[in-house]
């Protein structure tokens, strides 16, 4: 198994819901995030004042999938995230050692 | 303020009933004036002191009221000595002052006088507080800001304002306080931060103002306030020099909103939130002194003037290294010298005086005056201010601790913060915060 976290722009997240819905994807976790790539933050100006604002909003969805969807999954969210833009942000897959449903305590893939 | 109304009639002036409401109104919106400040001034500050800064403001409302009635007013207004000072025991505690007795030539009662001059009172050292944000105990503040009316305050109205004051026989004009109020407290601002020092992180550390929109509310509520400052201030509305003046700040505060924001544009490439905010502040410190003596096409170039001179001037912390938190110094010392200075340009003689200012035909005499006035108060204020703050850092401490400082004066001074960041719809402080002493006896009861 297999936890995918993609770090996203805030706006693209209804088109990565949607795209991972028409994959097949159960359920998923949305978090804010926030940090900074190569591009840095931006720059804001009160009373001549500069101040460099490093950190960048981000949404950070994170998806359970068995091991032979990753790749695919992984593909389905860059094509739905990517805006060509600086920022677009990263995916990245990790191996899951167990997962359990809280509610009925089935593991593995019975669980996802 | 203004002199002796002119009248034509040979009689003594009689309680007018419009002018008594008038004034009474006007009094309230001064008061609301300072409320106003505090959000201005505490939304400009992080999240972390935002109670604080709206604390120093909002507590000069009960010191200074309190010191007004039992003082100030006869320290202010009361009968001149020495041109320095005024007493009269009459005014102590406002307990010998007939419901009726007419303010000195004037159609209003001596209360709505001593009440309207209470509020300008109450706004002044408020004012200073911007300059002190995040690093002043609270107590020690309260404990400058009444010596501070007392020393400072009181008797510079009196010079400024009262009947025998010696700027007041010299001439200068003030019609509502660009002197006594603005420079006044700009000038003690700039004392108390060259004794007490910088925040910490200053230049280093971001500090954002952590709410605009508050902001925004501040200087709307002190546009609004300041109609009753200025328009107040002819004490009467029988002869249109209040009405000029009411348009004159309107005219003013919209020029230099726009002239600050123009400036901003060209230098720092956006129209910002608080550039509109500061710019109508300071075209209203600049029109202050200068609304009664002025024609509307002349408050348009002091705000214009007054708007571009204070966005270069908020620059000069940094250039010169002191940390003058919100900006007390750039706008109100320098927004409140430029307006006093260019009444001795635009002075059309027609209006709240015969005095002319140079572009009027009127040559240099009245602009030397007025550099008297703005000078005189600066000096004496700046003094006076340091000292105070430099005795009181010596005793009981100006200042809080670093620590304290860094990670937000308002838990500590006040034991409150501004808003709940708990998130998780508050479940989880719930649990864990000791709940209230009642609440827990009132639940073993039920049980």
């Amino acid at each position: 198994m297999k936890l995918i976290t993609a770090i996203v722009k805030p706006y693209k997240l209804d088109e990565i819901k949607e795209a991972l819905h028409s994959f097949g994807v159960q359920g998923l976790t949305v978090s804010e995030a926030s940090g900074y790539g190569r591009q840095r933050g931006h720059t804001e100006v009160y009373r001549g004042a500069e101040y460099t604002v490093d950190l960048v909003p981000k949404i950070r969805i994170e998806v359970l999938v068995e091991d032979e969807e990753a790749e695919e999954l992984i593909s389905v969210i860059v094509s739905a995230a990517r805006t060509e833009k600086i920022g677009d942000g990263k995916v990245w897959s990790v191996p899951v050692d167990s997962v359990v449903r809280v509610r009925t305590g089935e593991r593995g893939a019975d669980a996802l | 303020m203004a002199s002796a109304i002119t009248t034509l009639a040979a009689d003594a002036p009689t309680l007018s009933a419009a002018n008594t409401g008038f004034m009474l109104i006007c009094s309230a919106l001064v008061m609301l004036m300072t409320p106003g400040l505090a959000f201005f001034y505490g939304g400009m500050v992080r999240v972390k002191s935002s109670l604080n800064m709206l604390m120093m403001s909002f507590i000069s409302l009960g010191i200074v009221t309190i010191l007004w009635v039992l003082y100030g007013f006869s320290l202010a207004f009361g009968t001149d000595t020495g041109s320095l000072i005024g007493w009269n025991s009459d005014y102590v505690g406002l307990s010998g002052i007939g419901l009726t007795e007419l303010w000195d030539g004037y159609t209003i009662p001596v209360y709505v006088f001593a009440v309207f001059q209470l509020m300008f009172a109450v706004i002044t050292p408020a004012l200073i507080s911007g300059a002190l944000a995040d690093r002043v105990k609270f107590s020690a503040w309260a404990l400058f800001s009444a010596l501070w009316v007392t020393v400072v305050y009181f008797p510079v109205a009196h010079w400024v304002w009262g009947a025998g004051g010696w700027l007041f026989e010299l001439g200068v004009i003030d019609f509502a306080g660009g002197t006594a109020v603005h420079i006044n407290a700009g000038a003690a601002a700039l004392g108390v931060i060259l004794v007490i020092g910088k925040r910490v992180g200053f230049k280093k550390d971001p500090m954002r103002p952590h709410s605009l929109p508050l902001v925004m509310l501040g200087a709307g509520l002190l546009w609004f306030g300041w109609f009753g400052f200025n328009a107040g201030s002819w004490l009467g509305n029988d002869d249109g020099v209040g009405a000029v003046m009411f348009v004159n700040t309107q005219v003013a505060t919209a020029a230099a909103m726009l002239a600050w924001l123009g400036y901003e544009k060209l230098r720092h490439g956006s129209f910002t939130t608080l550039g509109a905010a500061s710019g109508a502040v300071a075209g209203l410190v600049a029109i202050t002194p200068a609304g009664g003596s002025v024609s509307p096409l002349g408050a348009i170039a002091v705000g214009a003037i007054a708007g571009v001179l204070c966005a270069m001037a908020v620059g000069l912390k940094y250039k010169f290294g002191y940390d003058d938190s919100l900006d007390v110094v750039g706008v109100h010392l320098v927004g409140g010298i430029a307006g006093s200075l260019l009444v001795g340009f635009f002075a059309t003689g027609g209006v709240q005086s015969d005095a002319k200012g140079l572009f009027y035909g009127g040559g240099l005499e009245q602009l030397g005056k007025q550099a008297i006035g703005v000078f005189s108060v600066l000096a004496y204020s700046l003094v006076v201010s340091a000292i105070m703050a430099f005795l009181l850092d010596k005793t009981i401490g100006m200042r809080v601790a670093e620590d304290v400082e860094v990670s937000g004066i308002d838990q500590v001074e006040h034991a409150e913060t501004a808003y709940d960041f708990s998130g998780a719809g508050g479940g989880i402080s719930a649990r864990t915060t000791t709940a209230p002493a009642s609440a827990a006896a009132s639940k073993k009861v039920d049980a």
